[in-house]
């Protein structure tokens, strides 16, 4: 038994060195590199969106390492998993500030996973660039939101469907805070123009069964599906409304959570036609976005698509290392202070930081989908939007930023 | 012969505690902040495995559901935490899912004493329930265990589908303090690193005295002969019952210190995958033994964050090979097989190897088998 206790004191000792092994403490910027964290999810069912971000944010920092880097120094990403899991996300954010002391962060894709990680980059002083539209009523100052928020892609889709007299909406979305802050937006809209909700309608993440929401859409003839669906309930809900015999010649969806990656997961042949709502397609017609979609198809395989937070992603890197060369310095508040009003020719246009709430002046683009998977576009708003993520500037929206 | 046998092993004893303490001790002054984080956590994972040990490795009942009493205890104390941050005034959460004003269950957690009782509470008074409703009808085996997973299940469900209340799938989360402290203090950390510390070993010491007891016995004797034991006039229920409270309490102490580390609790904690991975590091660790279930818990996510870190890409199925070589070539977890290579060591000490091969039929024996 006496050498049962000395393994076991052993096994603890080797314990110990594992954990002091990463606990080397070094700055992020050393000699001629500076360290960026990438918070993916590249495991669980986010991870087919994500990679596809991560990606773009990857091929972005090997343009810039092959043209000098920043400020002299290349970028070193560490990339880590955020696993598709809340509570990982916040560990991993608070591994990449505390332990790698990166200089900034790109990373995230839900909600819910930046919700988490806030606290984390509010209080260790981080930064984060969140590359993907989402709910809006958020402005943190620790975090550049380089996706849409709701005047630059909900709102403007809600009036283009008004302005062409479809004016009786059925909001259907999955259980979860975008869905439900998006509906409550629009809800307040719709009043506003005196159009109507004929139903409100929420599926839990993941659910796949339709039948009572088509037999429904037939009971109350809206003119306009405005869906707020995510992941795998959209294959499902567009199989089953073809099936049933509803196409975009009778009923028209508006999706906003729908790009060139889910159609190609969908299938072009149960969409085409039905309108989807973001700031930039593959087919965007700018110099840039040629330039973009050959490098990110080159790099990764002709069969691969770009979509809007593919590109979001790419901008925000870009917007980072302006910002840094603008400051002079890798330091968070001066990065920060500098974003302010920094321009980027991004592949959907020249976009622009608000030093305000730190989102992004964006063009919104409502696209209708082809035959062949790619999105045509079929309205945009003459300028770049600027952002308003408490939606201060529309009356009707008073009661909802009241915090 | 015995007795100096016995003392020189609690002689030893004595010291690897030392050492253990030692090493706990330490850590805070060699690890960096975000190291001490993470065994904070893994430590607080370390009491669900205790809780898992007793009621499979001692009394051979497995349980896939421990997630779900983590995750009550983890919610009742976040919302506590939630309250404190806002001051009693309505969450975030509430107010994009259109709740309007506090729900009054919502209010008794903005009292630290009754959301700390509930913590506990609520997930002791669930098992209770399952116990005795199952236990009592001699469901057990597999049943039992698919039970266990549609509470998982229900409760999951549950908790998504009532966003207004839980902060659906985003869980409760964006909260700063506990009592005035700063959540990210480096000192408060310190502070809960060592409470944490000190529950893992009351835990520890409260559970070996149980499981050396005449009570720790009869456990055994449940797994092992459920049928004799009743005809011996036991009611084996009853200890069931007890023993799955007392795990689903360790769960929550567990689920409570999580949420004070790492600040969020999703539903995610409580569904199918994490009640397994609980199940998993006791198997691991040894199976029967409360050390194996405390270095299998550390040592686990220990690999977990150390290959996601160095394999962003790939390291699940790093830790997927890793506990298939367990299972496979170390049936009884690592601490059962430094027990038995220790002893093969000393293979000429007759008294010694006839120890391990007493343990190893405690160990190895599968529930129920001597029934058949």
């Amino acid at each position: 038994m006496n050498k049962l206790w000395k393994r076991i004191a052993i096994g603890v000792s080797a314990l110990a060195l594992v954990f002091a092994a990463g606990c080397s403490s070094e700055t992020g910027v050393s000699g001629d590199t500076v360290k960026v964290g990438i918070l993916h999810s590249l495991s669980g069912t986010m991870a087919i969106s994500e990679v596809s971000v991560k990606d773009s944010e990857m091929m972005a920092i090997d343009e810039i390492n092959a043209a000098g880097g920043v400020l002299g120094k290349k970028i070193e990403p560490v990339v880590e998993d955020g696993a598709s899991d809340w509570p990982t996300f916040t560990e991993k954010a608070k591994k990449l500030i505390s332990q790698d002391k990166v200089a900034t962060v790109f990373g995230c894709w839900t909600s819910s996973s930046r919700k988490a990680v806030l606290p984390v980059f509010e209080s260790l002083k981080g930064l984060l660039w969140y590359p993907v539209q989402y709910e809006g009523l958020e402005s943190s100052p620790n975090i550049f939101y380089t996706g849409a928020t709701t005047n630059q892609q909900i709102i403007p889709a809600v009036d283009f469907l008004l302005e062409k007299k479809l004016t009786k909406f059925y909001l259907l979305g999955s259980d979860y805070v975008f869905p439900r802050t998006a509906n409550k937006i629009i809800k307040e809209q719709l009043k506003n123009a005196g159009a109507t909700t004929v139903a409100e309608e929420y599926i839990p993440l993941g659910n796949t069964d339709f039948n009572t929401i088509i037999a429904k859409i037939k009971e109350t003839k809206p003119d306009v599906v405005f869906n707020t669906l995510n992941g795998d309930s959209n294959v499902a809900f567009f199989k089953q409304l073809k099936d049933a015999g509803i196409g975009p010649d009778t009923l028209k969806t508006m999706s906003v959570s729908v790009a060139e990656e889910e159609v190609r997961g969908i299938g072009p042949a149960y969409l085409t036609g039905h309108y989807v709502s973001w700031n930039y397609y593959q087919t965007t017609d700018t110099p840039e976005n040629t330039k973009f979609v050959a490098a990110y198809k080159a790099k990764y395989g002709a069969e691969r698509v770009t979509s809007d937070p593919v590109e979001a992603g790419y901008d925000a890197v870009y917007l980072w290392k302006a910002a840094v060369e603008k400051a002079g310095s890798f330091e968070v508040d001066k990065v920060r202070e500098a974003a302010k009003g920094i321009e980027f020719k991004a592949p959907e246009g020249t976009v622009k930081i608000d030093g305000d709430n730190q989102h992004i002046y964006k063009k919104v683009r409502i696209g209708e989908i082809q035959a062949d998977g790619m999105i045509k576009e079929v309205w945009s708003t003459p300028d770049v939007v600027k952002p308003d993520p408490y939606l201060k500037s529309y009356s009707w929206a008073a009661s909802l930023s009241s915090n | 012969m015995e007795v100096i046998l016995d003392k020189k092993r609690s002689k030893q004893r004595m010291i690897f505690y030392g050492f253990a303490l030692l090493f706990l001790v330490v850590m805070p002054f060699v690890l960096s902040e975000f190291r001490l984080d993470l065994l904070t956590k893994f430590l607080a994972y370390a009491l669900v495995a205790i809780g898992v040990d007793l009621i499979w490795g001692y009394t051979g009942i497995l349980s896939l559901g421990q997630g779900v009493f983590f995750g009550l205890g983890a919610y009742c104390f976040a919302m506590y935490l939630k309250l404190e941050s806002t001051g009693g005034k309505l969450p975030d959460f509430m107010e994009w899912s259109g709740v309007t004003s506090l729900p009054w269950w919502w209010k008794m957690f903005g009292y630290a004493p009754i959301a700390i009782i509930l913590a506990i509470l609520i997930p002791v008074l669930l098992a209770w329930f399952l116990g005795a409703v199952t236990f009592r009808n001699r469901i057990k085996g597999a049943y039992f265990s698919i039970l266990t997973q549609a509470l998982v299940i229900i409760v999951y469900t549950l908790f998504i589908g009532q966003q207004g209340y839980t902060g659906g799938t985003n869980g409760i989360t964006n909260f700063f303090t506990v009592f005035g402290f700063s959540l990210m203090d480096p000192d408060v950390k310190l502070v809960i690193y060592f409470i944490t510390v000190a529950f893992v070993v009351l835990a520890y010491v409260l559970c070996r005295r149980l499981v050396n007891s005449r009570f720790g016995n009869v456990l055994q004797a449940v797994r092992d002969g459920e049928n004799r034991l009743r005809f011996f006039g036991y009611n084996p229920a009853t200890y069931q019952t007890f023993v799955f409270c007392v795990s689903a309490a360790l769960s929550a102490i567990g689920g409570m210190l999580f949420v004070l580390n790492v600040g969020i609790i999703s539903p995610s904690m409580m569904y199918i995958v994490p009640s397994i991975e609980m199940v998993l590091w006791v198997a691991i660790g040894g199976r029967g033994t409360l050390i194996g279930a405390i270095v299998g818990a550390v040592l686990i996510n220990s690999a977990k964050s150390l290959f996601s870190e160095a394999y962003p890409d790939q390291w699940s199925y790093f830790l997927g090979l890793l506990f298939v070589v367990v299972v496979v070539f170390l049936p009884q977890g690592l601490y059962g097989w430094l027990k038995q290579r220790s002893a093969s060591w000393k293979w000429m000490n007759r008294s010694v190897k006839k120890e391990v091969a007493l343990d190893e039929s405690v160990i190895g024996a599968p529930s129920g088998a001597s029934d058949r």
